[in-house]
């Protein structure tokens, strides 16, 4: 692909971005346009049980309730998009900004097919279509073939620059998995929340919550004796200090995690905020200059979000690998 | 952060760790184990044909300073043997002008040895010859001496006279 198509491809997001925040305007005209856009930008960030791409084209996904033992699956088209309420089995369910509430105060826990479950099953989908293929393409050639000459170079990045030099040749090959997984996976689900389809999975915190927690696992399941043995009796540091230390090494391994937990969701999320609010300065400038400037402005910001949806794939797997190295690091002390 | 956790929805979390983890097994069994591992053993492929291309090249080089040897050697030998050779023409050669000298001088000597012995011979011969022939000329010249009765006598007491002088 080359630099004209890439640019293309984002002028096109834009303008549908623009044309999705411009149905949105005229559909209810007489609010303020301040708090429209605010609304607009939260009602984006959030996720949503049915699927919408313009006004009058959208797909309802299925909704799964569990509540009191009992599950409930019945399509989110019934909520006429939380106009009306649904009432299956004797219970009355509706949507309140976005949450499902029971009418007897009854607390559902929501398993639904939302629009970002939708999403993660779609990249979950490319994914295995994808390597299976590249798999299948060595199957042939010593050399891959089609996507597997692009998709190669960041696998062997992945081995060479990432893996082995924060793991060790040593330990590398069992993290290999999942290292390449969260990489890509990351990562093409932000390129998603490049598009205009309006999807937003990263900037949910529950997913990059599980995300963290596999590494959080997968470090501390792997961790070795002298791993422990720096957390909890810090070599080559006069006692007192050791007492000191336990408890913040100790912190220090949910910190971790946490610390990408955060970071990948506030960056992804800070990213659509601004870019957002960019595209929804255009409707109130309403001036060929002021709305102009900012859509250059979206423009080379959409250009930076490119970058970052990468670039936070990379931090995420070169820091999980850090931690799985440190996990597994033979220390030496003389 | 109390939107954070209000905001954390349950069954995004189950989903995503769900379809993350069987993603992660699924694609270790299908794809990334077979990738990896195209990857390395064309890398070992690579790694052992760059290893025997080396190999192939410093036997090549042994064989052509085996090559420069075994030719410096036979050099050394061809001049050797020459030389050898050149020393035994020259031995047979002084051998040869030796023997020839020796076998001259032999041959000399006896020519010279067969020369002395017939002069000696000769002149042993001419000396009786010649003793012959005086004795033949004196007897001829006795006999015309002794021819008359007065010669006879005067020869008799010549040598008487002779004799008693002694």
């Amino acid at each position: 692909m080359n630099i004209k198509t890439i640019i293309f491809t984002i002028v096109i997001s834009v303008f549908s971005s623009l044309n999705v925040l411009a149905e949105q305007h005229m559909s209810d005209g007489d609010k303020d346009i301040k708090t429209e856009i605010k609304e607009t930008i939260a009602h984006h960030l959030m996720d949503s049980h049915d699927f919408v791409l313009t006004h009058d084209l959208s797909f309802p996904l299925p909704i799964i309730l569990y509540t009191d033992g009992n599950l409930d699956i019945f399509s989110s088209a019934n909520f006429h998009h939380g106009t009306t309420s649904h009432t299956v089995n004797g219970r009355t369910y509706s949507l309140d900004h976005g949450h499902i509430v029971e009418a007897s105060g009854l607390h559902p826990v929501d398993f639904s097919i939302t629009k970002n479950v939708t999403f993660i099953m779609i990249v979950f989908l490319i994914m295995l279509v994808m390597f299976t293929r590249m798999a299948k393409s060595y199957k042939k050639n010593a050399l891959p073939s089609g996507m597997g000459r692009l998709l190669e170079p960041i696998v062997l990045y992945i081995r060479d620059d990432i893996a082995i030099p924060n793991i060790g040749e040593k330990h590398y090959k069992k993290y290999m998995s999942y290292l390449l997984t969260v990489f890509f996976f990351i990562w093409i689900i932000n390129l998603f929340g490049l598009t205009p389809l309006g999807v937003n999975v990263t900037n949910n915190i529950a997913v990059t919550f599980s995300l963290a927690l596999i590494t959080y696992v997968l470090t501390t399941v792997s961790a070795n004796k002298s791993y422990w043995g720096h957390i909890f009796w810090m070599p080559g540091v006069p006692v007192p200090m050791k007492f000191i230390l336990a408890p913040i090494e100790l912190l220090g391994t949910i910190i971790k995690p946490f610390s990408l937990m955060i970071r990948l969701y506030a960056n992804i999320t800070a990213g659509h905020v601004v870019l957002m609010s960019i595209l929804g300065m255009i409707f109130i400038f309403k001036g060929w200059v002021g709305s102009s400037l900012s859509f250059g402005l979206a423009f080379a910001l959409s250009l930076l979000e490119l970058l970052v949806a990468a670039l936070q794939a990379y931090i995420f797997t070169m820091l999980s690998a850090l931690y799985f190295g440190a996990a597994v690091e033979d220390y030496h002390h003389e | 952060m109390e939107k954070l956790i209000n905001d954390f929805s349950v069954g995004l979390f189950f989903w995503q760790s769900l379809l993350f983890i069987a993603l992660i097994l699924l694609l270790k069994k299908f794809a990334w184990g077979p990738i990896l591992m195209a990857v390395e053993e064309r890398e070992e492929g690579i790694r052992s044909a760059l290893d025997s291309a080396e190999k192939a090249k410093s036997e090549l080089e042994n064989l052509n300073a085996d090559n420069e040897r075994i030719l410096a050697e036979a050099r050394i030998e061809r001049d050797a043997l020459l030389k050898e050779a050149r020393e035994i023409k020259d031995a047979i050669v002084n051998d040869a002008k030796e023997l020839a000298n020796t076998e001259a001088d032999k041959i000399l000597t006896t020519a010279k040895d067969q020369i002395n012995n017939e002069k000696l011979k000769a002149i042993t011969e001419l000396k009786n010859s010649v003793a012959e022939l005086s004795i033949d000329i004196a007897e001829k010249v006795l006999r015309s001496e002794l021819a008359d009765k007065a010669k006879q006598e005067a020869l008799v007491s010549n040598a008487l006279k002779e004799s008693e002088l002694n």
